[in-house]
C-alpha cells in the first residue's frame, strides 16, 4: 500500500513540476485568463479608419455634408472601410460607390422600414435614372445651383 | 487645402491619437487607455434601424468575419396584430445585403441588430474549461484564440446565439466590441457604419457619456433578462415579440 | 450555412450543430464504466454473492470504456493539443474542466486501484510463473509488492473493500457529473433540469449492468463454458429495477414538462414529433425501454426454462444498449435541434468517413471490446481461471465454480 501511495506521490509532484513550466507566465494577471490576450487583441489591426481621420483631410466635403441630411452618416458608411488609403493617402485611393447599388441599400422602400425614414420605390421614382444624377451624396436634398 | 492647416489639424488630440495608431500592428493600446477606468456597453435604438446591414458589412470588414457566420447580424420581425407569441423573422445572410422590400400586409414591422451582449455575469465565461474566454476589468468579454480548445461549451451556454467556431481556426470566436479601436478612442465599425445612429456605443463609467442621459429617460431593455446574464447591449423600443 | 436545410427561424450561428455524434458516444461510454462498476461493487460491498461471476468482468470492462472515453472528446476538440489545459488551468466554475479531474480521480484511485488490489495475488502468481516478456510485464505490475502472505492479502481484501465504498459515490459523480455539465445549461431548456444527473446516472446503471450481462453471456458461450444462471437471474434481476427507477424519472420530466408547458415547451413538443419521433419515441421510449422492462418483468411472474430466460436476457440486453445510446442521442442531437428563439429547427449532418462522422463513432464504439479482449488475456477476469486453488488460503472466501 505504501508503494502504492509513493507512486500516486511521486505522480502529482512531477504534474505540478510540469504545470509551473507549461502555464503562460501572465496567466492570472486579471483574472482566470491569460493577461497578454488582452494586448495581443487591442493590437489588432484597424480596417476602418474611422471618420474624424476623414475630416483631417476632407474638410470641405464635411462642411458640405454637415448641412444636409447625410450629416450623421460616417464617410465609411457609404464609401467602405479606409484604414489603407488613411494611412497613405497617395498611393492607395477608394473606390468610388456605385450609387445605383448602394443608396438603394437604404432607401429603397419598404413597409419593414420605419415611417420615419425617407424612403421610395426608385422605379417609380426616378424611372431607372441613377440616384446620384440629381442627389448630391454629401447633400442630397441640396439642388441648388 | 494647403499643408500647414492639415498638419496643425493632426495635432489636435483625438486626431492625433487616431493617426498615431492607424498604423497596424501597433503593439501597444493607446498610452492613455486605463481599463479601470471604463466599462463598455452599447446601446441599439429599435426605431432607427432600417435593415440596411451597414453593421454586419462593416463588422465583417473590420474582424475579417468568415462567410456564413455573424459576429453581429439583423433579424426582421413581423408581427401579426396581437400576435406577439407568433412573430415572422427572417435573417437572410444575417442581414449582411439588407433585406428584400416587403409589401404592406398589416400587423407590425421591425429590425433588430443582434451581437455579444457582453454579458457583466456571462454565462459563456462561466463555463469555459480553461479560462480562454473571459471579461476584461472594462467590461467587454473576449476569446483568447490562442488558449482556446474548441470545446464549443461557450456556443452551447449562450442564450443570444452570437458565437461560433472559426472554420478554419478551429477556435470560438465573437464580437469583441472592436476592442481594437474602442481602446484608442475610436467607435466600433458596426456603430460607425450605422447612417441612422441605431447603435451607439456606451462606457457606463464616463459620466458625460450622452448615453448615460439615454438610458435615463427612456425605456430600456435587455434580452432574456430571466436568464440573469447582466447583459450590456441595452434596447430602446424592443417588442415584447423579441426573442 | 446554405448547405443545412432550416425550418423557420434559427439565429444564424446557430444553424450548424456544435456537438456531433462523437458527443453522443462519450456519455454512452462513460454510463457503461459507471454501470458495470455499480454491479461490481453488488457484489464487494452490498456482499450479493450471487454475482461474484460477473466482478472481475465488470472491473475490466469498466476499465475498457474508461480507457477509449476520451478519445471522442479528443477527436472531437479543435485544439487538441491544448487539452492539457484543462489541467494545467482548470476553470473552477466549470463543470466541463471539474470533470477532468474526477475522470482521473476514478480511473486512478478508484478502478486501477481497485482491480490492482484484487488481482495482486493473481499479479504475483503469474510473475513467478509465466516467462518470456508477459514476465515482465507482470513483474512491473506487482509494483514491487511482491509479498502473499495471509496478512497482505487480509489487508489488500479491506483496502478493496474501502476502495469499493470510495467507488460508489465516485461512480455517481462521474456519470452524474456528465448529466451536469448539461444540465446546468441555462441557455437550451432541452437540457437545462435538475433530474439531468439523476436520469444520466440511472441510464447509465442500466446499460452497465446490461452490457456486463451480455458479455458475460457471450464471454461463457465463447469460452465453452456453463453460464451460472443463479447469476444471470441476479443481474437480471437488478436490471429491472434499475430500470424501473429510470423509466420513473424520464416519465416525471416528460409529464412535468407537458403540464407547465412553459415558454420553451411548443417548440419542444413539435421537435419530438417530427425530428425526433423515430429515435425518442419508437427506439429510446418503445424499443428500448419498455420492451425490455416488459420481458424482463415478465421473468419475474411467469416461469421460464432455462434456454428462453436466456433469449430474453440476451434480448432484453441488446434492446436496452440501443435504447440508451437513443437516449444521449435525443438529449445531445435534439438538444441542438431548435433554435433558441424557439422559432425554427435545423438538421444533423452526420458525415461518413470524417473525423467526427458514424465510421469513426463506430470504431470507438467496437475499440473498448478490443481492449477489454487484451485485458482479459492479461488479467483472466474467470472464475475458473483464477491460480489460487480453493481452500489453498483460509478464511479468505473461496471461488464458487461455474
Amino acid at each position: 500500500m505504501l508503494r502504492l501511495a509513493g507512486v500516486f506521490l511521486a505522480a502529482v509532484l512531477i504534474f505540478f513540476g510540469i504545470r509551473a513550466f507549461l502555464v503562460p507566465k501572465s496567466f492570472g494577471e486579471y483574472g482566470h485568463y491569460r493577461g497578454d490576450a488582452i494586448a495581443e487583441i487591442a493590437a489588432l489591426p484597424l480596417v476602418h479608419a474611422g471618420h474624424q481621420s476623414c475630416e483631417t483631410c476632407h474638410t470641405e466635403i464635411l462642411e458640405t455634408k454637415s448641412k444636409g441630411k447625410h450629416e450623421g452618416v460616417a464617410c465609411e458608411a457609404c464609401h467602405g472601410p479606409q484604414a489603407k488609403h488613411a494611412d497613405d493617402p497617395g498611393s492607395i485611393l477608394p473606390i468610388k460607390p456605385d450609387a445605383g447599388v448602394l443608396c438603394a441599400q437604404c432607401h429603397e422602400a419598404s413597409a419593414a422600414k420605419p415611417k420615419w425614414f425617407p424612403q421610395v420605390a426608385a422605379a417609380e421614382h426616378s424611372g431607372g435614372v441613377v440616384c446620384s444624377t440629381c442627389h448630391n451624396p454629401h447633400h442630397p436634398l441640396d439642388f441648388g445651383g | 487645402m494647403n499643408v500647414t492647416r492639415r498638419h496643425f489639424l493632426l495635432l489636435t488630440g483625438a486626431a492625433a491619437v487616431a493617426w498615431d495608431h492607424l498604423r497596424a500592428g501597433a503593439p501597444e493600446a493607446s498610452p492613455n487607455y486605463n481599463m479601470a477606468g471604463h466599462w463598455w456597453a452599447m446601446l441599439i435604438d429599435i426605431p432607427r434601424c432600417i435593415g440596411c446591414g451597414n453593421c454586419v458589412r462593416a463588422c465583417a470588414q473590420e474582424n475579417d468575419v468568415p462567410e456564413g457566420y455573424f459576429r453581429t447580424w439583423v433579424e426582421h420581425y413581423h408581427v401579426d396584430d396581437f400576435h406577439i407569441e407568433s412573430p415572422t423573422v427572417e435573417s437572410p445572410d444575417g442581414g449582411k445585403h439588407g433585406f428584400p422590400a416587403v409589401a404592406d400586409k398589416g400587423g407590425k414591422d421591425f429590425f433588430v441588430p443582434k451581437m455579444c451582449n457582453h454579458c457583466a455575469d456571462s454565462p459563456c465565461t462561466q463555463v469555459c474549461p480553461v479560462g480562454a474566454t473571459f471579461i476584461t476589468p472594462d467590461g467587454v468579454v473576449l476569446v483568447d484564440e490562442k488558449y482556446c480548445l474548441g470545446c464549443r461549451y461557450c456556443v452551447q451556454a449562450c442564450p443570444y446565439g452570437c458565437r461560433f467556431i472559426h472554420p478554419t481556426r478551429h477556435t470560438a470566436q465573437k464580437c469583441t466590441l472592436c476592442y481594437h479601436r474602442i481602446n484608442k478612442g475610436l467607435t466600433t465599425a458596426c456603430c460607425e457604419a450605422c447612417p441612422t445612429g441605431a447603435r451607439q456605443l456606451a462606457d457606463l463609467k464616463n459620466p458625460r457619456d450622452p448615453i448615460h442621459e439615454f438610458l435615463k429617460t427612456h425605456s430600456v431593455q435587455i434580452l432574456k433578462p430571466h436568464m440573469a446574464t447582466g447583459a450590456k447591449l441595452f434596447y430602446n423600443g424592443l417588442d415584447g415579440s423579441v426573442r | 450555412m446554405g448547405q443545412i436545410p432550416i425550418q423557420g427561424f434559427m439565429y444564424p450561428n446557430e444553424v450548424e450543430l456544435q456537438w456531433s455524434v462523437l458527443i453522443v458516444l462519450y456519455p454512452f461510454l462513460t454510463g457503461l464504466v459507471a454501470g458495470a462498476f455499480i454491479l461490481a461493487s453488488l457484489e464487494r460491498v452490498f456482499k450479493v454473492e450471487a454475482v461474484k461471476p460477473t466482478y472481475r468482468l465488470a472491473l475490466l470492462t469498466a476499465l475498457a470504456f474508461l480507457l477509449v472515453a476520451p478519445l471522442p472528446l479528443q477527436l472531437h476538440l479543435g485544439h487538441p493539443e491544448r487539452s492539457i489545459e484543462m489541467y494545467l488551468t482548470p476553470h473552477r466554475s466549470s463543470a466541463m474542466a471539474m470533470f477532468g479531474f474526477v475522470y482521473l480521480w476514478y480511473l486512478m484511485v478508484v478502478l486501477v486501484v481497485e482491480i490492482w488490489l484484487d488481482y495482486r495475488r493473481d499479479i504475483v502468481r503469474m510473475a513467478q510463473e509465466t516467462a518470456g516478456w508477459k514476465r515482465w510485464i507482470y513483474r512491473a505490475l506487482t509494483l514491487g509488492s511482491t509479498s502473499i502472505s495471509e496478512r497482505s492479502l487480509r489487508i489488500d481484501e479491506r483496502a478493496g473493500r474501502i476502495i469499493t465504498v470510495i467507488g460508489i459515490p465516485s461512480a455517481f459523480l462521474l456519470h452524474g457529473y456528465v448529466g451536469f455539465i448539461f444540465g446546468s445549461v441555462k441557455a437550451n431548456p432541452w437540457w437545462s433540469s435538475p433530474l439531468m444527473p439523476v436520469v444520466f446516472l440511472f441510464s447509465a446503471m442500466v446499460s452497465g449492468i446490461a452490457a456486463v450481462m451480455l458479455l458475460y453471456m457471450a464471454t461463457a458461450r465463447m469460452r465453452s463454458k456453463r453460464i451460472d444462471m443463479r447469476c444471470l437471474d441476479t443481474v437480471a434481476r437488478y436490471l429491472l429495477y434499475a430500470f424501473l427507477i429510470d423509466f420513473s424519472l424520464e416519465m416525471l420530466d416528460l409529464i412535468q414538462r407537458i403540464y407547465e408547458a412553459d415558454e420553451s415547451f411548443r417548440s419542444l413538443n413539435f421537435m419530438v414529433h417530427t425530428r425526433l419521433w423515430t429515435s425518442q419515441v419508437l427506439i429510446q421510449i418503445l424499443l428500448g425501454t419498455v420492451t425490455p422492462i416488459a420481458i424482463l418483468f415478465l421473468v419475474q411472474v411467469a416461469k421460464f426454462g432455462e434456454v428462453w430466460r436466456k433469449r430474453i436476457y440476451a434480448a432484453a440486453g441488446a434492446l436496452t444498449l440501443i435504447g440508451i445510446f437513443a437516449m444521449r442521442w435525443n438529449v445531445v442531437i435534439g438538444g441542438q435541434l431548435f433554435s433558441k428563439s424557439f422559432l425554427g429547427y435545423t438538421t444533423y449532418k452526420m458525415g461518413f468517413a470524417t473525423r467526427e462522422g458514424s465510421l469513426t463513432a463506430i470504431f470507438l464504439l467496437l475499440l473498448p471490446f478490443a481492449i477489454l479482449w487484451a485485458l482479459a488475456k492479461l488479467l483472466p477476469p474467470w472464475l475458473d481461471a483464477q491460480l489460487i486453488e480453493k481452500g489453498s488460503v483460509p478464511g479468505l472466501p473461496t471461488a464458487q465454480t461455474p
